[in-house]
């Protein structure tokens, strides 16, 4: 399996299906683990580093129930290409950006990642389209019960699993959602919504997760607090009231867009699709927030002609390390933003 | 410090406002804060909230804590308060109540793991704890029934000591 067999087409979570779909862009559901009888990653030697790496990578390659997997060792690959996994969501920045021996394991769905030596020694994720966190909760907790059958996680019962940065330690489960809130961006109820949101202990970020700015209007809502709450708890208040509650209040600006504002929509929707069609020179900023226009308006009928799995492929495709990967060499700034505006105009023309 | 409104519970938010250069200072409690329209930022960076903690403390207990040093790993509190990484699993203990109160304004006051345990891990340990602790608490009513403060005193000591 080589990286380039997947940079062609959209990652299966983002192909628009799932519960709710038109707001709930994702699932994810991670767990922190660390292995008993080693340090942290901090305080690990380069050896004990790649005695941890192979042996979680021997043991989640062995797994029967996720189908094809393969093993990325980031330690070794280019920049680009770690770029491109940021950009599939299969690794953080921190591991991109770590130091000796890591790596990651993934199903060739790409619904299932595991990265070994990131801040903790594992950091699993199951990945769902629409509202499907129940599902990923089922599913990350049978392959955990698997893994932990072959190794010996470092767990205290009072504490929990332990991890090394004491935000993530008791259930070492952060669920995440992602969300696409365009109505409540233009009818200035996002501050609100986000206010209320903090106040239930958790958080807001941007697209990439944490210190990442809020581009075209996406945002992933997570839980702050992991310890003292059991993952069927977090899961269920996920599924059943927090992001049902956003989706709704989204459902009611978007009416009130349609009501009261259909002109204001009306005119971004054309002006994001004008741009996107005739743009020689596009940035990957300018792109997501057009984009994002333009799925609003797709989403609300004012768009007939285009699909939302168009523009999703599109919102994949149009990444700097996708361009590249796709093109087959490194590319400037400014000859992503010509080849960007290119692949836009012929697919949307 | 009292809150200026209530006058009974205990100021945490201070305010500090500058209008046409004249200063003026409030002490409210939390309560008071919102319904004056303040609201306290409430995504303190971990190592913010540590140094906050360390600094608000006992100067003693917070040297103290700073000095501790992991036996396993040979991380100390300061290190940790430097990059909000532990060094190893038994640093939890190592650190003990200093690490505790970090986890507490983490985790929303919370210092108790609920929720799934590694396959094959036995926790029944912690239920005979608590069997044990229920057993000295009816003891030491007891013993305060009965008016023998000096069992009591130890029993406390224990029961204490145990959690």
């Amino acid at each position: 399996m080589k990286l380039t067999d997947l940079s062609s087409r959209t990652t299966d979570w983002f192909k628009g299906g799932g519960p709710l779909s038109d707001i709930v862009i994702s699932s994810r559901i991670r767990l922190a683990r660390n292995l008993a009888g080693f340090n942290f990653i901090t305080k690990c030697t380069d050896q004990q580093k790649q005695e941890i790496l192979s042996r979680l990578k021997e043991i989640i390659l062995g797994l029967e129930t996720l189908g094809d997997l393969f093993f990325i060792d980031i330690g070794q690959g280019d920049q680009v290409e770690r770029d491109f996994l940021i950009e599939r969501h299969l690794i953080s920045k921190n591991l991109a950006s770590g130091i000796g021996a890591r790596g990651v394991v993934i199903a060739k769905n790409e619904l299932f990642g595991a990265m070994i030596n990131e801040e903790d020694h594992l950091r699993m994720q199951v990945l769902g389209s629409g509202l499907d966190v129940k599902n990923c909760w089922q599913k990350i907790n049978e392959i955990d019960n698997l893994i932990s059958e072959k190794v010996k996680y470092a767990f205290s019962s009072k504490y929990g699993y332990l991890t090394a940065c004491p935000t993530n330690v008791g259930t070492g489960i952060r669920v995440s959602v992602m969300l696409h809130l365009p109505g409540l961006k233009m009818t200035e109820h996002l501050k609100k919504m986000i206010e209320a949101v903090r106040e239930m202990n958790l958080t807001v970020r941007g697209l990439f997760g944490e210190g990442t700015e809020a581009v075209g209007d996406f945002f992933q809502v997570s839980n702050q607090v992991t310890l003292g709450v059991s993952e069927e708890k977090i899961v269920n208040d996920f599924g059943n009231i927090i992001i049902p509650k956003i989706v709704e209040y989204e459902k009611q600006a978007r009416e009130q867009l349609l009501s009261r504002n259909i002109n204001l929509l009306d005119d971004k929707i054309s002006r994001a699709l004008a741009l996107l069609k005739n743009a020689k020179l596009i940035s990957s900023h300018e792109a997501l927030f057009l984009l994002s226009n333009l799925r609003l308006g797709i989403n609300m009928g004012r768009i007939k002609d285009i699909s939302i799995s168009t523009i999703n492929d599109l919102f994949m495709l149009t990444q700097p390390a996708h361009l590249q990967m796709n093109s087959g060499h490194s590319l400037t700034a400014a000859q992503r933003d010509m080849l960007r505006a290119q692949t836009l105009k012929s697919r949307l023309n | 410090m009292r809150c200026e409104i209530c006058k009974t519970a205990m100021a945490t938010v201070h305010l500090t406002e500058i209008i046409n250069g004249h200063r003026s200072e409030k002490h409210l409690c939390e309560n008071c804060a919102a319904s004056q329209g303040v609201t306290a930022q409430s995504q303190l960076s971990l190592n913010e909230l540590l140094s906050s903690l360390l600094a608000a403390g006992d100067q003693n207990a917070a040297n103290q804590s700073r000095a501790s040093v992991c036996q396993s790993c040979g991380n100390t509190m300061e290190e940790f308060s430097k990059t909000s990484l532990l060094g190893c699993p038994d640093d939890y203990e190592a650190f003990g109540d200093a690490i505790e109160m970090v986890i507490r304004k983490a985790q929303n006051d919370k210092t108790q793991h609920e929720g799934k345990v590694p396959v094959g891990v036995d926790i029944t340990q912690k239920s005979e704890a608590e069997t044990e602790i229920a057993g000295l608490k009816k003891q030491l009513a007891d013993a305060i029934e009965s008016e023998d403060y000096e069992t009591a005193a130890k029993l406390r000591d224990r029961i204490q000591k145990m959690q």
